[in-house]
């Protein structure tokens, strides 16, 4: 599961709402990936990004060189992009868990898959 | 695909049916594949994003990562969500370049609100039509499915949803609660007239309407007029009726073809039609 996926997931726990982001993270096994650079992808996805969730699970992960907040024009600044392509797109959490700050409920990561099946009660009102 | 036996969705939850050896199955066999590669780019086709645009795209019912991988051919960046194991292990194996994810469409889709920036899905609506549990509700579930979906889209966002309904109840079913959630859009038929080649997708907008796609279909070489065409010339009425003495053969096939452009019944047009009867009274 990549950053930029663990960035944007909520905890759909019935009662939650928007309480349910961000997901706390917890990783025992992390992998880095090359992946390809598209600028116009990266310079369309920052402002969808919640820069506090993204500091907390990289500091999380022990990542070097993780820009603190969006810098004017960073459209154009490809070092930018880079760095935020590496940390969004090509580090990937292995094993860990996923910890819902409202309820506190625990969504295990098991070879990348994050298990995100609820319970009868936590669906119903 | 044609089913000898009754339809997969009637034989158990889709986390049962997709177990091992149906995943194996299903990556294994070309023809499979090949029919999934297509509706994969039937839907991306329908979705109508600009060229060479990279969009991130939620794939609902992922499986293996076969719709995934054309996806990812295009440019694009998805993630999917499944709720067998088996077949996102398979998944993993094939080394796809989406994330995916465990979990249960009809609760819910577990991102923020304006994620992601259209969404397809390749034969997996129509499971949620069918209670495997007792607790299950088929209309909750599919408005929950939607309503989240709707959330998670940005403002004029699309939807394709390539599915299979086993009757035209069950399409209603799906389309209302959709509507309800506040999706615009309708279903396209591709090929109505083959039993084989026929599919559905339920194309949904969540801006403002726009037109639906036509669907394909196999005679595009005969212009069949499948719609009517709407002109403007009016023959002024009156006039048109001057010349026709009222009761009389010609006055009786005017009124005959009148009557066959308001659509009604009339009975075709004999060598008998009008002609003078006996003097009865």
């Amino acid at each position: 599961m990549r950053l930029l996926t663990h960035n944007l997931l909520s905890s759909h726990v019935r009662g939650v709402g928007p309480r349910g982001f961000p997901l706390r993270l917890q990783a025992t096994e992390v992998r880095i990936n090359p992946v390809e650079f598209n600028p116009d992808f990266i310079a369309r996805m920052i402002p969808k990004v919640e820069w506090a969730a993204l500091l907390e699970a990289a500091d999380t992960l022990h990542l070097v060189e993780v820009p603190k907040e969006p810098i004017q024009g960073y459209e154009h600044n490809e070092e930018f992009l880079r760095k935020m392509h590496h940390v969004l797109l090509e580090v990937e959490v292995l094993e860990g868990t996923l910890q819902c700050p409202e309820s506190g409920r625990l969504f295990p990561i098991s070879r990348g898959i994050p298990n995100m099946l609820l319970s009868d009660e936590e669906t119903e009102t | 695909m044609a089913f000898r036996g009754r339809r997969p969705e009637l034989r158990g939850p889709p986390e049962v049916y997709y177990d091992k050896n149906e995943a194996r199955k299903y990556v294994r066999n070309s023809r499979m594949i090949d029919v999934q590669t297509k509706m994969a780019e039937r839907a991306v086709e329908l979705l109508c994003v600009p060229e060479d645009k990279p969009c991130y795209v939620l794939d609902i019912g992922c499986g293996t990562g076969l719709s995934g991988d054309y996806l990812s051919d295009e440019g694009h960046y998805w993630v999917g969500i499944d709720i067998s194991p088996a077949m996102l292990d398979e998944a993993l194996d094939r080394d796809t370049q989406g994330d995916v994810i465990l979990g249960d469409m009809g609760q819910g889709i577990p991102f923020k609100p304006g994620t992601f920036d259209a969404c397809i899905s390749i034969s997996a609506v129509q499971w949620l039509c069918n209670a495997n549990k007792k607790s299950d509700v088929p209309a909750k579930r599919l408005y929950c499915f939607f309503s989240s979906l709707y959330s998670v889209l940005v403002r004029g966002g699309r939807a394709v949803l390539q599915l299979y309904p086993e009757n035209s109840e069950q399409l209603e079913l799906i389309t209302t609660q959709a509507t309800r959630a506040g999706f615009t859009g309708g279903v396209v038929v591709d090929y109505p007239n083959s039993a084989k080649a026929k599919k559905f997708y339920l194309c949904l907008f969540s801006g403002p309407s726009t037109s639906i796609p036509e669907g394909l279909s196999e005679d595009t070489e005969e212009e069949k007029p499948a719609k009517s065409t709407f002109t403007a010339e009016r023959v002024p009425y009156r006039i048109a009726r001057r010349g026709v003495v009222r009761k009389s053969r010609e006055w009786v096939l005017e009124k005959k073809a009148r009557r066959r452009r308001q659509g009604k019944e009339v009975r075709p047009d004999t060598q008998y039609t009008g002609r003078k009867r006996k003097p009865r009274f």
